[in-house]
């Protein structure tokens, strides 16, 4: 039996074609880059929603949209960003380049990797065909935030909600999916000689993402149940007259949403502790720490989840426990953050687009870090709790620290995924304009936040009107410098930059991904490497 | 030497502007409650320990980035472990964290005090308006109305335009809540329907309204004066207007503030029992719909598609009036057409009805009196 199989692997190497290659795909590199390119149209379309909802918030005045239609914008948009273009990407990420760096020729299980893709296309075309039925003047989107409390997404939600219930039981069976071939990848695929502590910290930190998805998707799939039965089937969980709880619902989304904004860090703190190394020509500082501070941030994700909640009532036992709890992650968050720092220290470094994109995220994600500490502290909370100034502190976290952390790990691999170089002008442009004016967009809403302005609203009273105007202009300039970015990648997968890569790509780059050739061959390791 | 010159220019010129803008602000505001002086003390301090961290942290790293170039030659130590470095990183912060969450625990503790109030009041959220209620606990008064924003033309698109964006837009209401200065008041939130957040920044409260479920809170203010806020959880379409206005009186104004209510509402009673005129009715009607229905029916009784239903031509609006009047008094259970029953007198019912009856071409003749209203109540 084995024989055949492995006469069978022996003529493998020539691709399948036609559409059946993608539809069919069991290959890590195919199904990566499905998922890749998923995640990049996804961000367009939620990213042309958050331009009209800058648009109206341009000056005071409803001047494009009705309310109505605003509050389903906010919503897709927030669904889109995480669900379809953040998730995605480090999954596409992770199929890529795990099994390059541990030494395998694929994913574990492969025919569940394209399961689990294939299930993402649906799970957004029904949501975002109920945005374009909302739009043909058929009923409401999902309109309650992409948070979805209760009673609003109950009792008080629109026909689509259901759409919307059905949709995020297929994420989350792709998730799950997703992350159960990754630990088994990761259990069991490893060339020999690589040890868990020698594994790169990307792999890491996925290792552990993948156990958080597993611990909350179930989480978020049993709230969107319990939704549907209080929607449909006389249950009332979240229904207070029926002896529910609407704060019952917070309290399980956000315990599977604490962990999921970790689950959206964690993997961008991988990215970005392979590239600062590589171009400070230095090993990583602090390996074994980095891998401790990535699990303690991972444990103390599961005890802090009612700090979105501190307004809702709690005992004040509660809030103090909540506070204390989650003041501690700021401990490993640190370690991390210094550990990056002391890297670059005496390093000799070079400052190509992906170093560029990983220094922004150390800055700018340790500036939502503090914001984080600050909306910590329960009695400064209740001022800042939904305001603009949360949603400056998790477009620090998500914007400037998952997003660009994929930026960066997508210009500093696809020259291996490619074979070629990327256009390192073109990269340097898309950087500048984007951090620039990502700060122009955001900064200001601290200041907003401060002064008072809620989140979620269509129009605001003058006061706030010349910093909207401001962060207006920037999401602008950033969406459209996004294009950019698109350019670049499709130059490069095409082939149309002059400059070939080599296997080592970059001078200070190790690990086994740079052992091969680039573009790195069909199945990665047919021969397990040795690591020493 | 040129390039800094332009750099300079462009920091004066936003500076500048800055200034000539009107009216924004920077950072929170201290406020005048001991919550909310709190709430600015802590913010300031956590605010000025991260920068005081960050201008360490970024600055190691701006060092080496300026330093430790390899365009400058600079060639990579093996500085890539330290017990010691890893240790102190780990304790020194643990440290900072205990110096915030000190005073933090005590401004909290301070808070959530909500015994031996002087008076209570009661706040009910409803889509898109507060309901204050003073008939509860200590010092009741048989007080209760609603208050809403003064421009429902605000809300929609095709209306909007039409309304003044002067200091008062979106953040005025037809009724304020009015409270006695110094005075301790427990305030007493929840919601008719779905979750709303009632937020003074400068009282530094911001308490969820929950339905089915009472939160507490206290305020104590030691100033006359208006104090604004708005609702701060997505509670639907018009959560974007739903401002807070709150009135603090000193004692004797206060006192003649709560006779004038009972006053009114004994006029208000007075008028249920009399007959009205068709344009009395009318007349009154319109103002009720305008506040209290406009939101979803619209100005125009054309409704939103989909979302609220049209009573210009509708079924039920020219139909029996028996039908039309139960709609109003009861609601539609699991929609956003609520039980008016409890909302309004019979005076205001009738004439909102009587108005739907007749406007926008709903030439139906009917009149409902106040008695008919009693009557099916
Ligand atoms: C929060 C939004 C909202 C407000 C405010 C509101 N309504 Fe409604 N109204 C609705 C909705 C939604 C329906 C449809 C209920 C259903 O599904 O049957 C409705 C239905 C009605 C109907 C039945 C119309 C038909 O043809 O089916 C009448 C009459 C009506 N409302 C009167 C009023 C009056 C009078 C007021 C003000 C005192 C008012 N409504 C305020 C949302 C609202
Ligand atoms: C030092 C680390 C962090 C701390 C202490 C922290 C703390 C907090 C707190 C207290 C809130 C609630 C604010 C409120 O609603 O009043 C919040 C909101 C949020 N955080 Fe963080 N955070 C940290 C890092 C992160 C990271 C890494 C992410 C994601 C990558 C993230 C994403 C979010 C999001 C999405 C919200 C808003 C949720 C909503 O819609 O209400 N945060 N954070
Ligand atoms: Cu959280
Ligand atoms: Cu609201």
């Amino acid at each position: 039996m084995s024989a055949v199989i492995e006469e069978h692997h022996d003529h493998h190497d020539h691709k399948p074609t036609g559409i059946g290659r993608w539809l069919f795909s069991t290959n890590h590199k195919d199904i990566g880059t499905m998922y890749l390119w998923f995640s990049f149209i996804m961000f367009f379309i939620g990213g042309a929603l958050a331009l009209v909802i800058r648009a109206e918030l341009f000056e005071p005045g409803l001047q494009f949209v009705e309310p109505e239609l605003f509050n389903q914008l906010t919503t897709l948009h927030g669904l889109i960003m995480v669900f379809g273009v953040i998730m995605p990407a480090f999954v596409g990420l992770a199929n890529w380049m795990i099994p390059m760096m541990i030494g395998a020729p694929d994913m574990a299980l492969p025919r569940m990797n394209n399961w689990s893709f294939w299930l993402l296309p649906g799970a957004f075309g029904l949501l975002i065909a109920s945005l374009v039925m909302s739009l043909m003047g058929m009923g409401s989107a999902p309109n309650f935030g992409w948070t979805f409390y209760a009673p609003l997404s109950t009792t008080y939600g629109p026909a689509s909600t259901d759409y919307f219930i059905f949709s995020v039981h297929m994420m989350g069976i792709s998730s799950i999916m997703g992350a159960i071939n990754i630990i088994a990848t990761i259990m069991n695929m490893r060339a020999p000689g690589m040890t868990y502590m020698k594994m790169p910290i990307f792999v890491w930190t996925w290792f552990i993402t993948a156990y958080l998805l597993i611990a909350v998707m179930p989480v978020l799939a049993g709230v969107v149940t319990m939704m549907l039965t209080d929607r449909h089937f006389g249950t009332s969980f979240f229904n207070a007259a029926g002896g529910g709880d609407p704060v019952l619902f917070q309290h399980v989304f956000w315990f599977f949403g604490h962990p999921e904004v970790y689950i959206m860090i964690l993997p961008s703190f991988g990215i970005i502790s392979q590239i600062v190394p590589t171009f400070a020509r230095k090993k990583i500082f602090g390996y074994s720490s980095m891998v401790y501070a990535t699990a303690s941030i991972a444990f103390l994700s599961f005890i802090v989840w009612a700090h979105h909640m501190f307004t809702t009532g709690m005992p004040v036992a509660g809030e103090l426990f909540f506070m204390y709890a989650t003041m501690l992650i700021a401990v490993p968050t640190g370690v991390k953050v210094f550990n990056w720092v002391s890297t670059m220290w005496r390093g000799s470094l070079s400052f190509e687009t992906p170093m560029l994109f990983a220094i922004a995220f150390i800055f700018l994600f340790t500036i939502g870090g503090f914001t984080g500490l600050m909306l910590c502290i329960v009695p400064a909370d209740f001022q800042y709790h939904d305001t603009y100034f949360v949603v400056a502190h998790f477009h620090y976290v998500l914007v400037t620290g998952a997003a660009f952390g994929i930026m960066a790990g997508v210009y500093y691999w696809i020259p291996k995924w490619t074979g070629n170089m990327y256009d390192e002008t073109l990269g340097k442009w898309h950087f500048w304009l984007s951090v620039i004016s990502v700060n122009v967009l955001f900064f200001p809403m601290h200041f907003l936040g401060l002064a008072g302005m809620p989140r979620r609203i269509p129009d605001y009273s003058l006061q706030f009107a010349e910093f909207n105007a401001v962060a207006s202009i920037g999401a602008f300039v950033f969406g459209f410098t996004q294009l950019i970015f698109l350019y670049n990648v499709i130059k490069t997968a095409r082939g149309k930059t002059s400059v070939k890569a080599t296997s080592q790509v970059w001078e200070g780059a190790e690990g086994l991904e740079w052992t091969l050739p680039s573009p790195a061959p069909f199945h990665s390791f047919t021969t397990p490497p040795q690591v020493k | 030497m040129s390039a800094a010159i332009r750099v300079a220019g462009l920091i004066s010129l936003l500076l500048f502007s800055a200034q000539s803008m009107a009216g924004y602000q920077l950072n929170m505001k201290p406020g005048v409650t001991s919550f909310s002086q709190g709430a600015y003390e802590i913010h300031t301090m956590v605010m000025w320990i991260c920068v005081a961290i960050g201008v360490v942290v970024f600055g190691a790293m701006l060092y080496s980035i300026i330093n430790h170039r390899k365009s400058k030659g600079a060639v990579a130590s093996d500085f890539h472990e330290s017990t010691a470095l890893e240790l102190a990183w780990t304790i020194v912060p643990f440290l900072i964290l205990i110096v915030m969450a000190i005073p933090a625990t005590r401004i909290l503790l301070d808070m959530e005090d909500v015994s031996n109030p002087d008076l209570s009041i009661k706040i009910t959220g409803y889509q898109w308006k507060w309901n204050y209620d003073y008939n509860v606990g200590e010092n009741a008064q048989d007080i209760s109305f609603f208050s809403n924003i003064t421009t429902p033309d605000a809300l929609h698109k095709s209306t909007n335009g039409g309304v003044a964006k002067d200091k008062d837009y979106l953040i005025e209401v037809d009724k304020k809540l009015v409270i006695p200065t110094n005075k301790k008041i427990r305030l007493l939130i929840t919601s008719n329907d779905v979750i709303h957040a009632w937020w003074v920044p400068a009282f530094g409260v911001k308490k969820d309204a929950i339905p089915g479920f009472i939160n507490e809170s206290w305020i104590n203010v030691p100033e006359p004066g208006i104090y604004r806020g708005k609702c701060a959880e997505l509670c639907g379409a018009n959560h974007g207007f739903m401002p807070v206005v709150v009135e603090a009186k000193s004692e004797a104004d206060y006192n003649a503030w709560i006779a004038s209510q009972k006053a009114v509402a004994t006029a208000a009673a007075a008028s249920a029992n009399k007959t009205w005129t068709k344009e009395d009715l009318m007349a009154q009607g319109e103002k009720v719909y305008a506040t209290t229905c406009a939101a979803c029916h619209q100005a125009s009784g054309a409704g939103i598609p989909n979302v609220f239903p049209a009573l210009k031509g509708s079924a039920i609006a020219t139909g029996p009036v028996a039908k039309h009047l139960n709609i109003v008094l009861h609601g539609v259970t699991g929609t956003a057409m609520q039980a008016f029953a409890g909302q309004m007198n019979d005076a205001d019912l009738a004439a909102v009805i009587t108005y739907e009856r007749n406007a926008w071409g709903n030439n139906t003749g009917d009149m409902v009196q106040p008695s008919d209203v009693k009557a099916a109540r």
